[in-house]
């Protein structure tokens, strides 16, 4: 009787976001009302079990194993799954990260079980759990509910308020799974960065950002004078990147830099959460777009529904002449 | 070398989206298909390792008879041949229903490699491909942005977060969601748009599970901030967002 939340290390150091899983997992574990439980898994995690005992949480349990040194699905997946074989949890929470991305679809087909990812939202109406996911990047949202227990769920970055650690003792065990090093299949290198990046969009005061509203590689001069005008940094969605437009290092998302501008102009981006988990910190979001219903405009301060190639050039005339007055 | 690609079709990414009189789902009736695109660059991936190493690319989909019209795109963009696993209610089944009617569908192929997008844009779970391989007993790497075959063996590049990747060698035979924008899609050609007819699809009957995990609810998001919409014509939401450039957010 329990809920588990997974909470994610790399090298030692946390995933912030286990910290937002574990808020949903309280939220579930209060709505069930079984005790929250925090795993760890790793080679020698010690310290870390230690640091998540102070978070209030009934107990830690240290999934141990020399074999869990580096990251693989397999050895993940079968570890946890002894684990859950072993102590029949009603729930098992993730962060929505890469890495479980890449195994807990794994672990939940093991156990026959389905897998609710990317939640944004736990609901509890008479006695019924749901879990709240958005639909085409954004544009829906849908009240999931699952049948059989342990049910598997991800939560979505920025989804939930962290929990604080609170200073309280959990108790930490130990739990040692049985693991075979032929039965792990993958190979995985050291990790690597590429070029180091001579953009460093996180300082910037003012961001312009593009997407692909903007159409056509040859029409970045719009947007590129808005940002002369206003002493700004121009950035980019993902697509814009990957086309070559503008080089990668000025793409912001969770595959590229994460940004805190005064202002962030959103320009002819949609918001899909990729996106949005990079710019979230922004003091203010302003978004022109053509479609009303872009999920930009959720995150967005203020809001142009309206053609970029005339209400950009229309801004560009307004900030010069509010500058020269 | 013997690729599986599977996609799936999805409504186009600028349609306006109505929900049914049910709540449960879209309404689909005036809506228009393409094919996911994640999965348009799995099949990309496909066509290029086959043109370097040669052997035979099988497009995999499972949906009503509207996907035909994806299939045949795929064959006309280079694939030899598919499988169409027939089924209704693709639209809301959870990625575990799914992934069991496709690997059901693969039954006697057995692949090199399977190769998919790494989410769809309609459900997005993101899990098909991972699924898939744990299903057939497969290794897998998601976010794959290179791959690399090397005998009985593939090195591929994983994208990890925040500007970190990773290079992993997986024995095959293996199932790889490949990341979205590496490769440029090409487009089908007249001629392979006339080959692709000849082409054999084969249709694999399905009846979908109950899905373990249910939609129960679809309705448009509530907005969580307030956030305030300027009107007017280009000239006058300019002058308005200049007055909260300068005194709201004073950056003027």
């Amino acid at each position: 009787m329990s809920v588990f939340v997974v909470l994610e290390q790399n090298g030692g150091k946390w995933n912030r976001m286990s910290f937002e899983a574990l808020a949903a997992g309280r939220k579930i574990s209060e709505a069930l009302s079984v005790p929250l439980r925090a795993i760890v898994i790793g080679a020698a995690v010690d310290s870390l079990a230690k640091e998540a005992a102070a978070y209030p949480v009934e107990k830690v349990i240290a999934v141990t194993h020399d074999l869990l040194a580096h990251y693989t699905p397999d050895g993940y997946t079968a570890a946890l799954e002894q684990l859950i074989q072993a102590s029949k949890p009603e729930a098992v929470v993730f962060p929505h990260t890469y890495q479980v991305r890449d195994y807990a679809p794994k672990l939940a087909t093991r156990l026959a079980k389905p897998f609710v990812s990317d939640v944004v939202d736990v609901k509890f109406e008479g006695s019924q759990l749901s879990f709240v996911r958005q639909l085409f990047q954004g544009k829906l949202s849908a009240n999931v509910v699952t049948t059989g227990e342990p049910r598997f769920v991800s939560v979505q970055a920025g989804a939930f308020r962290s929990v604080e650690a609170a200073g309280g003792g959990a108790s930490v065990e130990v739990f040692a799974p049985e693991l075979d090093a032929s039965k792990i299949r993958s190979k995985p290198e050291d990790p690597f960065r590429e070029a180091q990046r001579s953009v460093d969009l996180s300082a910037a005061e003012l961001i312009v950002s593009v997407g692909r509203g903007i159409k056509e590689k040859d029409n970045l001069h719009v947007v590129e004078e808005l940002a002369q005008v206003l002493g700004a940094e121009l950035a980019a969605s993902r697509p814009i990147c990957d086309n070559g437009w503008l080089p990668m290092e000025r793409q912001v998302g969770s595959s590229g830099q994460t940004v805190a501008p005064k202002v962030y102009f959103a320009v002819g981006i949609s918001g899909a959460i990729q996106h949005l988990v990079g710019m979230k910190g922004s003091k203010m979001v302003v978004a022109i777009n053509k479609d009303e219903n872009a999920p930009i405009f959720e995150t967005a301060d203020y809001g142009i529904v309206g053609d970029l190639f005339e209400v950009v050039p229309a801004l560009i005339d307004a900030i010069k002449k509010a500058k020269e007055s | 070398m013997k690729i599986i690609v599977s996609v799936k079709q999805v409504p186009s990414r600028d349609s306006a989206l109505k929900v049914n009189a049910k709540g449960t789902w879209l309404d689909e009736s005036d809506l228009s298909f393409e094919m996911n695109e994640p999965d348009a660059y799995a099949l990309e991936e496909a066509l290029q390792l086959k043109e370097k190493l040669g052997g035979e690319v099988v497009v995999l989909s499972a949906g009503p008879s509207r996907i035909t019209q994806t299939i045949r795109e795929a064959l006309a963009k280079g694939a030899d041949r598919a499988i169409h696993v027939s089924v209704d209610d693709e639209g809301t089944l959870d990625a575990l229903v799914t992934a069991g009617m496709l690997a059901k569908a693969l039954e006697g192929e057995s692949p090199d490699l399977i190769l998919t997008g790494l989410q769809s844009d309609d459900l997005g779970y993101g899990q098909t491909g991972v699924v898939l391989a744990e299903l057939l007993g497969f290794a897998h790497a998601t976010i794959v942005m290179e791959v690399e075959p090397l005998g009985n063996t593939v090195r591929v590049k994983r994208e990890l977060e925040d500007g970190w990747f990773q290079n992993v060698v997986l024995p095959l035979p293996a199932v790889l969601t490949i990341q979205s924008g590496i490769k440029k899609l090409r487009y089908a050609t007249l001629m392979g748009i006339k080959k692709a007819k000849t082409k054999e699809v084969k249709v694999v009957k399905a009846a979908a599970a109950k899905p373990g995990a249910k939609i129960e609810h679809v309705y448009l998001p509530q907005r969580s901030k307030q956030s305030q919409i300027l009107s007017g014509d280009p000239k006058e939401v300019a002058k308005q967002l200049v007055e909260k450039l300068k005194f709201e957010a004073r950056v003027l």
